[in-house]
């Protein structure tokens, strides 16, 4: 049984790391559910059960986060960064990213840059998790 | 006060595997392996560095069976922490010797503003970096300028 544990949990961080490597490309489930040698729908219900989100939710939070540190660390434009990391259409980046972040991107710019830290680490610490929306929700 | 780091630990849940991965694959030899009949007590270092990274097994009687089946759970779900960093003196050669040994990588060599590093896993989930740091004074050199 804990063997069983493990090779899914393995499995489910195998999907997990190629979000993290990957966001940039167009990774549907079909494509993860494939990286983690599962069914579609074992995948997604298996993904949250393992790591407390759905694939969805964590790529989306991957993008805006990779978007944030983007504003933050270089002068590209705002559509420029919604294509770098992921997102097709400006109007679907900009809405997720004030709705997760609680405001838009060419404001959260203003913040600055980020002080240097190892690129993973920002990564696993950085990515807004379900505490931005709720900050952004009581605001709005 | 202290004068070196000699041992630190990561999880492994299997010790012979890890043999095969972290001296087989990733280059590392064995410093000590010695069955001390209540733990396999089995450390690793890069050749010509003393600093020793123990491989534990975690079980009983340290921990309990619950607690046991916790952590391994963890390890696999990448959630214990056992992060390494290792440098080389150049990235893009190693990740490729290591990738044709089957490595499993999580990035690719990439240029930061330290340097160029790169990401894999162990076969347990343990996180791995290694990168060719550019010359730029370490935060201890830099600390002991300052103390200057």
């Amino acid at each position: 049984m804990s063997r069983a544990v493990e090779e899914t949990n393995r499995r489910m961080l195998r999907a997990r790391d190629a979000m993290d490597r990957a966001y940039a490309e167009p990774l549907d489930v079909p494509a993860l559910a494939a990286i983690a040698h599962v069914s579609e729908a074992h995948f997604i219900r298996t993904f949250r059960a393992t790591f407390g989100e759905t694939p969805h939710r964590y790529l989306q939070r991957r993008r805006v986060e990779r978007a944030m540190f983007l504003l933050r660390a270089t002068d590209r434009s705002v559509t420029d960064i919604c294509l770098d990391v992921g997102f097709n259409s400006l109007g679907t980046f900009s809405r997720s990213f004030q709705q997760i972040v609680g405001e838009g991107p060419s404001v959260y710019r203003e913040r600055g840059p980020i002080k240097p830290v190892p690129t993973c680490f920002a990564m696993a610490w950085t990515r807004p998790s379900s505490f931005g929306e709720d900050r952004a929700r009581n605001i709005v | 006060m202290f004068n070196a780091l000699l041992i630190s630990s990561i999880y492994v849940l299997d010790q012979d595997k890890a043999l095969d991965f972290y001296v087989g694959k990733l280059g590392l030899e064995v410093n000590t392996d010695q069955d001390l009949g209540f733990m396999r007590w089995l450390t690793v270092n890069v050749p010509g560095d003393s600093h020793q990274v123990l491989l534990e097994k975690p079980g009983a009687p340290a921990l309990d069976p619950k607690t046991t089946e916790q952590v391994r759970e963890l390890v696999s779900k990448g959630a214990t922490g056992g992060h390494l960093f290792f440098t080389t003196t150049d990235c893009r050669k190693t990740y490729n010797e290591l990738r044709a040994r089957g490595v499993e990588f999580t990035e690719e060599p990439t240029e930061r503003p330290y340097g160029i590093d790169c990401g894999l896993r162990d076969p347990f989930g343990n996180h791995i970096r290694f990168s060719q740091p550019i010359q730029v004074p370490t935060m201890a050199a830099s600390a002991s300028k300052a103390n200057r």
